[in-house]
């Protein structure tokens, strides 16, 4: 009976982040029993898309122990870039979302120059980079909203067999991640280096080119990520993406990314996404004052983050030896 | 037999500082060679020139008689060389497959091609014996022995013809401990080159078939295994016969008590465990591995609950966590040094103050008195003889391992305790530094302070302890008075076999 207990609370444990979005789910359900409609969670899944792209990016980095706080403004400064493209030189959208997913490589190249040439460390190379890319954008654009051409809204708004394009892109974007990071050598890779950097180095892995390439895929999914948002709003103006970086973090986070390395996946960064979005519409939807809403977004955040560090204590309990019949 | 490796002249000097001199061997080909030094001979500095982790400053290398320069570890496991560290180096959240394979894996259209990973790291485990183990599964379930044995899995599939164990069996079992020796004849049938160093010079004798002594980084002796009795290992080693391993005690026990534990018991892992230590005594320990001995610790130094019983010291009940059983005069050296006895990157001074820091604070705002508190860890620097420079700005991961736990020793010492818990205070810790840690624990017991020693070296128990306690899955079998120390009898104890 207290064996059966205690293997129901493990499941619990182990699969938190599950348990708390069942809830969620389940409680915003009985309150407003709309929200449960198809239509309603497909709107979820889409506006989480966005946050969540950048977010499957974010989990590389966060599985080699870093951080990466310029997020946010590669959301901001890579669309813009692109839509200088799109309005000055008349390129079509698809080119358009390669310049933003370029320059997202280009300002990750710089990340991770900076971390792996200079041996900065990451919070502090970030939150330098932070600054630098929404002040390099804010002083293209003096200040001022930016309008897109109007092509880029009838993309953004767009759907492929009935399904929104920013969906498909996240599934794609969650897909290969997946893919690279369960099955290929680089992903297997990343995982070593968050586990023991040091022993990486042993095994003769390059350390530099892991890191690089971490910083690189992260802020090429956060450029992607911002282009796909702009898309649906059509304009750029100058707080977009402003402290974005703690949203990405934190559905990378729920979804099970450890801040310590080694620990996370391209699906937890979906569901944790997913997560979030559901809150936050879910606030909406039952009509819970709006200055609320962030504290309760808070308050879901530090549960999951609680659970997490109450279930390494348990599984650390169950390794320590007893050396006798209990 | 051909010569595998070989070194001419080889040389390293830190900022002037030689750590290996001149160095001129050559290690044949398919041998066992056992390589012992206290810390600090100039061992881990030979095995990582050899490793590509430092590049020697004077002399050179040969490899199959070509010249070797490794630049990096890869270098080194390049040519054919593996090292079996004391940490491993494996990472627990991956399988044991892609441990193996984490710097190549095999691929098809860029995927990983697991079918053949998982096949061969399968046929590599069955020549271990460790068939049990599933290629998939992560690192992190496995015990220590398996780990090590996984370890040994990545040198094979490395194809490496020389292995070196640098002090592989510190955190095995014992069991575990001969399927490594058994694992390592397997390696020598295959035509292998093992270099196996080690503080267990019984195991060192009894596996190699030559032994070296390293000595302020010279080489000072080495030989043929069979005309190399431990005595001549220690004699070598120290370059001076100490005449006997331990300073004699210089002082009798009081009969008064310091420290009454009765009846302590915690379900799982203590049992009805009773232990009285009196003033001015040394108690030893002993039990085999997980015999409950450093769980009774840690239970005593209020670090874990127990469930029934009492703990008293100089009379008076002890509640509540180590705060308050530091307050009450006890201190506690744990086994673990470097994790939980350090703060490795901090200074010399600053772990000795560590403990006794808010005794420093001067009125009014309780700011640390740095001069009298620099005064006090000089002094004790003196006191303990630790070999260092400027304890104020060297990190006490600088130091040899026994100059660290003298540190820790140090740390407590600041504030005169009445009680200390020393558990394993010497693992790690090599010959000389040894005769200098027995001789702080006599001054204890002499200045009244009692003393429970902790230890699997039953010698070790012998040699400095007035009485030893025996345990046994987690219950006290009994206690054995200095006048009755008698090996077989303790080991019998401990092995809880029936005695006449």
């Amino acid at each position: 009976m207290i064996k059966s207990l205690e293997k129901a609370s493990d499941f619990l444990f182990r699969n938190a982040t599950y348990v708390i979005f069942a809830c969620v789910l389940l409680y915003y359900g009985l309150q407003a029993p709309s929200f449960l409609s198809v239509e309603s969670l497909s709107n979820i899944v889409k506006q989480a898309s966005f946050i969540g792209i950048a977010a499957i990016g974010m989990t590389f980095v966060l599985l080699t122990a870093g951080i990466d706080l310029s997020v946010g403004a590669v959301m901001f400064l890579a669309p813009l870039i692109a839509g200088y493209a799109m309005r000055d030189l008349g390129v079509p959208v698809p080119v358009g979302l390669l310049v933003a997913v370029l320059t997202g490589v280009l300002l990750g190249a710089i990340n991770a120059i900076l971390i792996v040439r200079l041996k900065v460390v990451p919070f502090i190379t970030t939150l330098a980079t932070l600054f630098l890319f929404r002040g390099f954008g804010t002083w293209l654009t003096s200040s001022q909203q930016f309008d897109f051409p109007e092509e880029i809204r009838r993309f953004g708004l767009s759907t492929v067999l009935g399904v929104p394009t920013p969906l498909i892109v996240f599934a794609i974007v969650a897909l290969a991640a997946h893919v690279v990071l369960a099955h290929t050598a680089f992903g297997r890779q990343v995982y070593a280096f968050g586990n023991s950097p040091e022993g990486a180095r042993k095994a003769g892995l390059s350390a530099e080119w892991i890191q690089a390439r971490v910083f690189i895929i992260c802020s090429a999914c956060a450029a992607l990520s911002g282009f796909m948002l702009i898309a649906q709003i059509g304009r750029l103006d100058v707080a977009f993406g402003e402290g974005s970086e703690f949203d990405v973090i934190a559905a990378a986070v729920l979804g099970g990314a450890s801040l310590f390395g080694g620990i996370g996946s391209a699906f937890g960064a979906v569901v944790g996404a997913t997560l979030i979005q559901t809150v936050k519409l879910g606030l909406v939807f039952t009509g819970v004052n709006l200055y609320l809403q962030p504290i309760m977004l808070g308050l879901i955040i530090f549960v999951a983050v609680l659970v997490d560090g109450v279930r390494e204590k348990r599984l650390l309990a169950l390794l320590k030896r007893t050396i006798r019949p209990v | 037999m051909s010569d595998l490796l070989t070194f001419e002249g080889l040389s390293k000097a830190w900022f002037g500082v030689p750590a290996v001199s001149d160095l001129d061997y050559a290690l044949r080909e398919n041998s066992l060679l056992g390589v012992i030094g206290q810390n600090g001979a100039g061992k881990s500095t030979l095995m990582n020139m050899i490793g590509g982790i430092v590049q020697p400053s004077g002399g050179r290398m040969l490899w199959r008689g070509a010249p070797y320069a490794p630049q990096s570890a890869a270098d080194a496991s390049k040519v054919g060389i593996a090292f079996i560290h004391q940490e491993l180096n494996l990472f627990t959240n991956l399988s044991v497959a892609e441990n193996l394979y984490v710097d190549g894996f095999p691929r098809k259209f860029g995927i990983i091609d697991w079918a053949a990973i998982n096949e061969r790291t399968r046929s590599i485990l069955q020549r271990l014996s460790l068939d049990d183990v599933e290629p998939s599964v992560k690192v992190g379930q496995l015990s220590p022995g398996e780990r090590q044995l996984v370890e040994i899995a990545r040198a094979l599939h490395n194809e490496a013809q020389l292995i070196i164990f640098d002090e592989p069996t510190t955190s095995l079992t014992h069991r575990e401990t001969e399927r490594l020796f058994e694992t390592i004849a397997t390696l020598r049938e295959e035509g292998r080159t093992i270099v196996y160093i080690s503080h267990i010079l019984g195991d060192v004798q009894s596996i190699s078939d030559g032994i070296a002594v390293l000595r302020d980084g010279r080489l000072v002796d080495h030989g043929a295994a069979a005309d190399f009795p431990v005595s001549r290992m220690i004699k070598s080693m120290i370059g001076r016969d100490l005449g006997g391993l331990f300073p004699p005690r210089s002082n009798q026990p009081d009969s008064d008590l310091i420290l009454s534990a009765r009846s302590i018991g915690q379900p799982g892992v203590l049992e009805k465990a009773s232990i009285d230590v009196r003033k001015g005594e040394v108690l030893g320990l002993f039990g085999l591995m997980g015999a409950g001995r450093s769980e009774l610790a840690r239970v005593l130094f209020g670090l874990d609950p127990h469930a029934t019983g009492d703990i008293l010291l100089n009379g008076q009940p002890l509640t509540g966590g180590p705060r308050n059983r530091i307050a009450a005069g006890m201190a506690f050296v744990t086994e673990n040094r470097r994790e939980e006895g350090l703060m490795l990157d901090a200074s010399i001074a600053d772990n000795l103050a560590l403990v006794s820091i808010d005794r420093f604070g001067r009125k009014p705002f309780a700011l640390v008195d740095m001069e009298a508190l620099s005064t006090r860890t000089e002094a004790m620097k003196a006191e303990l003889s630790i070999k260092a420079g400027n304890i104020a700005r060297q990190a006490a991961k600088t130091l040899s391992g026994g100059n660290q736990q003298k540190v820790v020793i140090g740390k407590w010492q600041m504030q005169s305790p009445k009680l200390f818990i020393l558990d394993e205070p010497t693992r790690g810790v090599d010959v000389g530094a040894k005769y200098e840690i027995y001789t702080l624990v006599d001054r204890i017991a002499a200045d009244g302070g009692g003393v429970l020693m902790i230890s699997s070296e039953l010698d070790e128990l012998l040699g400095m302890a007035d009485r030893i306690v025996v345990m046994n899955r987690g219950e006290v079998i009994g206690s054995v008075d200095r006048a009755d120390f008698d090996r077989e009898k303790l080991l019998a104890m401990a092995f809880r076999e029936v005695t006449a």
